[in-house]
């Protein structure tokens, strides 16, 4: 078991819940809950297969998976911001939704092998050893996951933007009064969070799998949705949350495969396990977790007056 | 008359408005499916909905059919089962074997519907039947084909639950890749779900990162034929043909055949005879079918694993005849004894030679 194929595999493993978490992330840092992060990745995963087989191009085919994720997500946007439907129930729905109807644009896809996704490359970089492999020799959308992780981080840190988008999201009211169009930027964050989950249904069909199959995220939504509450709303804490999961997944696996004496039914809870409790771990003190969820997640913002 | 696909969750919602209570005019057979994975996953639930189509193409309009697919074991399967027949399904057919609990609990609330559960054991009332294919008869023929194929002589075999079902498969793929070639070796990786392309795929690959040339699988989807392709490895259809993945990496496959089966069960509810029963067919009744040897397999090797699939077939070999030891070198089987049906439905150890445990 080389540990350079063993990074490798975990970063493929986890790459889908990351891209999946980090939009989820800024969604609920909007104040806004939606659950349809399964129905935007299976979206994505067909709409990224289906752009990658018919364009011959996979970077063509994220670009499709995110605008199909993004276009599903506002299904959801109109729904919970201008009728001011249930958020719960509306996820839920658009996850049953997301589900049928990958489906059914599904049906000419399956059994098609896709075009390759290249590994990005670095030159001489690539041979320098471990380091090489381990940081060098991933396809593009490992290194926009990353970028994305750590431009969500800087905006919600350092810009306005950012601050507009915190403050939307703990006290919609007092954002509205100084000005701020709650529901235009609410908006925008329910589909940045529907074009990421996209991206990660994408990365399955494209590079993790790489085929298409019907339901093919198989709970990869949800995985992503506790990661968001258990990294208590910090992009770099997503990474750590992903890569644990992802890295005990294929780990346990490997150890499977080598024979370990160790009980394979503990070996394939361990990556639940784990996760949530390094998760917690890290953000056990109470004081500062309670600050961390936005106040306003899953309220309906109605402007009076 | 077709129903619409249902989802998960939906599927109350949707069954009570496409079931309505008043008889019609006809009275058609209804007859409903759970599946555990989706129809499209290629595998499993797939050939079980082929059943479904053939039944429909048997009776036209004198049955009505409906499924819902992607249904977990526990709650979800006994409130779905319990939704069809309270909207008058006739014939509920549960395929997975983790519906077993649920099929016996509905079935002693709802005394005259019918159930039929796939690989399963329990039949606690006189309206439960369970029925399953011997899949290791087929095992047996691509274990020899996967023992003559390995050029690392090392063997990959992806296992979903640990169950004598899944093990009596590991271990007849064994035991035949091991008398084909006496240096395999086979490496066991459980997964723990029969659907997870991703989680598959992980797994394939974990193998394949440590020599694995040649990959079985016992769960659904086709993920692991894709990273086999990949990685220019060998692979065995699994429950369905998986032609896509045709003539390599896929260069065999075991086909479940489950429609003369549900045309005879629901023939039994339209006559009044159907009793409760447990059905076991193999090769020889075509339930177990192998697809295709493609021409990657040299010629020989074609023939040697149609000879052992007509002799499977013919009666003249089990392929659990002695002498067989069990992992622990314990004697198990004598020189020419076979295994019965009760040793073979609660198989739960090794055959000697396989290493690794089996998950409690």
């Amino acid at each position: 078991m080389s540990p350079e194929l063993l990074i490798d595999a975990l970063i493929i493993a986890a790459t889908p819940i990351l891209l999946a978490a980090i939009g989820e992330l800024v969604t609920e840092k909007s104040g806004v809950l939606n659950l349809g992060v399964e129905g935007m990745m299976i979206v994505g995963a067909i709409c990224g297969f289906a752009v990658a087989i018919e364009s011959g191009s996979p970077a063509l085919g994220f670009a499709g998976a995110a605008l199909g994720g993004a276009a599903l997500s506002l299904i959801f946007g109109v729904l919970t911001q201008y009728l001011l439907s249930n958020q719960v129930a509306t996820g839920l729905a658009l996850t049953l939704f997301g589900l049928g109807f990958s489906a059914m644009i599904g049906q000419g896809y399956v059994g098609v092998v896709p075009p390759a996704t290249p590994k990005l490359d670095f030159g001489p970089l690539t041979d320098i050893p471990f380091v090489g492999p381990v940081l060098f020799n991933h396809d593009l959308m490992v290194y926009v996951g990353i970028a994305i992780v750590a431009g969500v981080w800087a905006t919600l840190r350092y810009t306005r933007a950012g601050m507009i988008l915190r403050a939307v999201g703990e006290n919609h009211d007092a954002a509205h009064a100084l000005g701020y169009k709650v529901i235009r930027i609410r908006l925008l964050a329910i589909a940045f969070g529907g074009a990421c989950a996209g991206l990660g249904g994408a990365y399955l069909s494209l590079v993790r799998v790489p085929q298409w199959t019907e339901g093919m995220t198989a709970g990869a939504g949800w995985i992503a949705l506790a990661l968001v509450v258990f990294a208590s709303w910090k992009p770099w804490r997503i990474v750590i949350g992903a890569w644990l999961f992802g890295g005990i997944t294929v780990l346990q696996l490997n150890l499977q495969v080598a024979g370990v004496k160790v009980p394979v039914e503990l070996l394939s809870m361990s990556p639940y396990l784990i996760t949530i409790l390094v998760l917690v771990l890290i953000s056990s003190d109470r004081r500062r977790a309670s600050l961390s969820a936005p106040a306003e997640l899953g309220r309906v913002f109605h402007a009076a007056g | 008359m077709i129903q619409p696909i249902t989802r998960r969750g939906f599927a109350a919602l949707t069954l009570a408005a496409t079931l309505p209570f008043a008889a019609q005019a006809q009275d058609p057979t209804k007859i409903g499916f759970i599946y555990v994975g989706p129809v499209g996953d290629l595998g499993w639930s797939y050939e079980h909905d082929q059943g479904r189509l053939a039944i429909e193409e048997a009776f036209g309009d004198s049955v009505e059919t409906a499924f819902v697919e992607s249904v977990d074991v526990g709650n979800d399967a006994e409130s779905i089962m319990t939704q069809m027949a309270l909207q008058g399904t006739d014939l509920i057919f549960a395929t997975s074997f983790g519906y077993g609990p649920a099929v016996n609990t509905v079935a002693g609330n709802f005394p005259d519907v019918k159930f039929e559960h796939a690989t399963g054991y329990q039949r606690d009332h006189p309206n439960v039947s369970t029925y399953s294919a011997r899949f290791y008869e087929g095992r047996a023929v691509i274990g020899h084909v996967a023992g003559k194929m390995t050029q690392t002589n090392k063997i990959g075999y992806i296992a979903s639950y640990p169950i004598p079902e899944v093990i009596r498969g590991i271990n007849s793929a064994y035991i035949h890749a091991k008398k084909a070639n006496p240096d395999v070796e086979m490496s066991v990786v459980w997964v723990y779900t029969w659907f997870d392309p991703g989680k598959e795929a992980d797994a394939a690959r974990a193998l394949i990162d440590q020599g694995v040339d040649v990959l079985m699988q016992h769960t659904d989807s086709t993920a692991p034929q894709a990273a086999a392709a990949e990685a220019s490895i060998l692979t065995f259809g699994q429950a369905s043909d998986m032609a896509q993945y045709k003539p390599a990496p896929r260069i065999g496959s075991i086909i479940d055949d489950w429609a003369p089966y549900y045309i005879q069960r629901v023939q039994d509810v339209k006559d009044g005879t159907w009793e409760s029963g447990d059905t076991w067919h193999g090769i020889k009744e075509g339930m177990v079918e192998l697809g295709e040897f493609t021409d990657v397999i040299p010629e020989e090797v074609r023939a040697e694993a149609q000879a052992l699939s007509d002799a499977i077939a013919a009666g003249e070999y089990s392929p659990f005849t002695g002498p067989l030891n069990k992992q622990d070198g314990s004697a198990w089987l004598a020189e020419g004894e076979t295994a019965d049906d009760a040793a073979l439905a609660g198989m739960n150890f090794y055959v000697e030679g396989l290493t690794g445990e089996i998950p409690n």
